[in-house]
């Protein structure tokens, strides 16, 4: 797990006490969140990693994982791969 | 956190006061009287930038700090419920256009909005869809490269005088989120009478027979309605109502100063009698603490950090909780004296219940909040 996904996992595991977050899992399948948690994702992604999430980038799909969440930064980073540093 | 306000935002709090004393607290018993606000109260709050406070200035709007935004929420509160509420919708429009809207819509509609010369309604609520925002019924079918809205929508705040509304619809199940100009073929719009609180507020009831709307009037994705839109709407109403709800709780403490300074009953001023002291206490405190959870709210929003989407849900819970206390409190002394048209306190009762229902009901603040997480906790 790189240090995107370790920042997103601890953001997330805020909502999933006593549940170790694998990095593909689908969050909101999980059953402990609902669509409140949309906005504040976009809000933690656009803060912590100093990207601007745009229209497109507007969809659940890209929030539904830690993995798609740093492939997401990693995009909006310009970096091919989710990013490390 | 530094809970200081900067001197720029202290000057303007002043203003905005000194504005609502002059212009907007004299006359908000006869507006509730009428069930309108005036035209010429619209256009004084145009001059002043205060329809465009958060549309970015590159769009001609004033691009106001959420803190100065929400001294300024307050303050209208503070005076008359019904046009805060003109704030809080046409706000809610902006704020979403701004965010989510196309290229196409921001350039035609976000000058216009931050200039005033359009108002903006948000056309969620139905008949049978109130706090189930998931359960709308409205629809909306693709037509070649547009929509066409079919549906009911009603206690549209300022629907009767608003020139676009925010309207969601289901699109082939799907959440989804339209801009919906006034003078679209098919649209009627009904006005509400009778309303307990908020009573100036042009409520109306709209019937989207037909209405076709351009591609480019789509607010966000198809599916992302309430995920994104929706929440992201109805979190800036629930700021802008938060802070209205202080005012109002403010209002009612004032009110209640001057009154119990003024009066005696049993050879004393009431505000020398214990148990009044006891309300005004409970009015002093609470305001205090509801204005800290809403200035907490607003810093965290100004940050845009994740966390202010919790804080605004509790301090919007909590101001309008206690701003209804308050205004019970407030009738409860002034005695029979509260119950007439001769005192604001009774208009105070009857807006303070609609803040408790609107932007997410208590009980639906009591339902989401303990789902979040408050880092300090």
């Amino acid at each position: 797990m790189d240090q995107t996904q370790s920042k997103v996992k601890e953001f997330l595991s805020r909502f999933f006490k006593n549940h170790d977050l694998k990095p593909e899992e689908d969050i909101f399948a999980l059953g402990f969140v609902n669509s409140l948690l949309a906005m504040q994702l976009v809000a933690f992604v656009e803060k912590e990693f100093g990207i601007q999430v745009g229209d497109e980038d507007l969809d659940l799909d890209n929030f539904r994982s830690i993995q798609a969440i740093s492939s997401l930064v990693a995009r909006k980073s310009g970096a091919g791969a989710p990013a490390s540093a | 956190m530094k809970l200081e306000l900067t001197l720029e935002q202290r000057a303007f709090r002043a203003e905005a006061r000194a504005f609502v004393a002059a212009e907007i607290a004299p006359h908000a018993g006869r507006w509730d009287r009428e069930e309108a606000i005036p035209a010429d109260l619209i256009a004084k709050l145009r001059a002043r930038g205060d329809l465009g406070s958060l549309i970015a200035p590159e769009w001609g709007g004033r691009g106001r700090d959420m803190i100065t935004y929400g001294l300024l929420t307050e303050e209208i509160g503070r005076g008359c419920s019904s046009v805060r509420s003109l704030l809080t919708v046409h706000d809610m429009v902006a704020h979403a256009t701004q965010r989510f809207g196309t290229k196409e819509a921001r350039e035609r509609f976000l000058p216009a909005l931050a200039r005033g010369e359009i108002l903006g309604a948000l056309a969620l609520s139905e008949p049978n869809a109130g706090s189930d925002i998931g359960g709308i019924e409205t629809t909306a079918v693709q037509d070649g490269d547009g929509w066409i809205l079919q549906g009911r929508k009603k206690w549209t705040t300022f629907g009767q005088i608003a020139g676009l509304y925010l309207v969601f619809a289901k699109a082939d199940s799907k959440p989804a989120a339209f801009l919906l100009e006034r003078d679209t073929p098919g649209l009627t719009v009904t006005p509400l009478h009778g309303i307990t609180g908020t009573r100036a507020s042009l409520l109306a009831e709209l019937t989207i027979d037909g209405c076709r709307v351009p591609a480019s009037h789509l607010v966000g994705k198809v599916g992302l309605g309430i995920s994104f839109v929706a929440n992201y709407t109805l979190e800036q109403g629930r700021y802008s109502v938060a802070w209205g709800a202080v005012g109002l709780l403010q209002a009612c403490l004032d009110a209640c100063l001057e009154y119990t300074a003024g009066r005696e009953q049993g050879g004393k001023l009431l505000a020398e009698h214990q148990l009044i002291q006891a309300m005004l206490t409970d009015m002093i405190v609470n305001a205090r603490a509801a204005r800290l959870l809403c200035l907490r709210a607003g810093w965290l929003r100004e940050s845009r950090d994740p966390a202010a989407a919790a804080e605004t849900m509790a301090a919007k819970y909590f101001a309008a909780v206690k701003a209804s206390r308050a205004a019970n409190d407030a009738v409860q002394i002034h005695g029979a004296n509260g119950c007439t048209e001769e005192y604001p306190v009774g208009r105070y009762l009857r807006d303070s219940k609609v803040l408790e229902i609107i932007e997410g009901s208590t009980q639906i603040q009591q339902i989401n909040i303990p789902r979040f997480v408050f880092p300090e906790l």
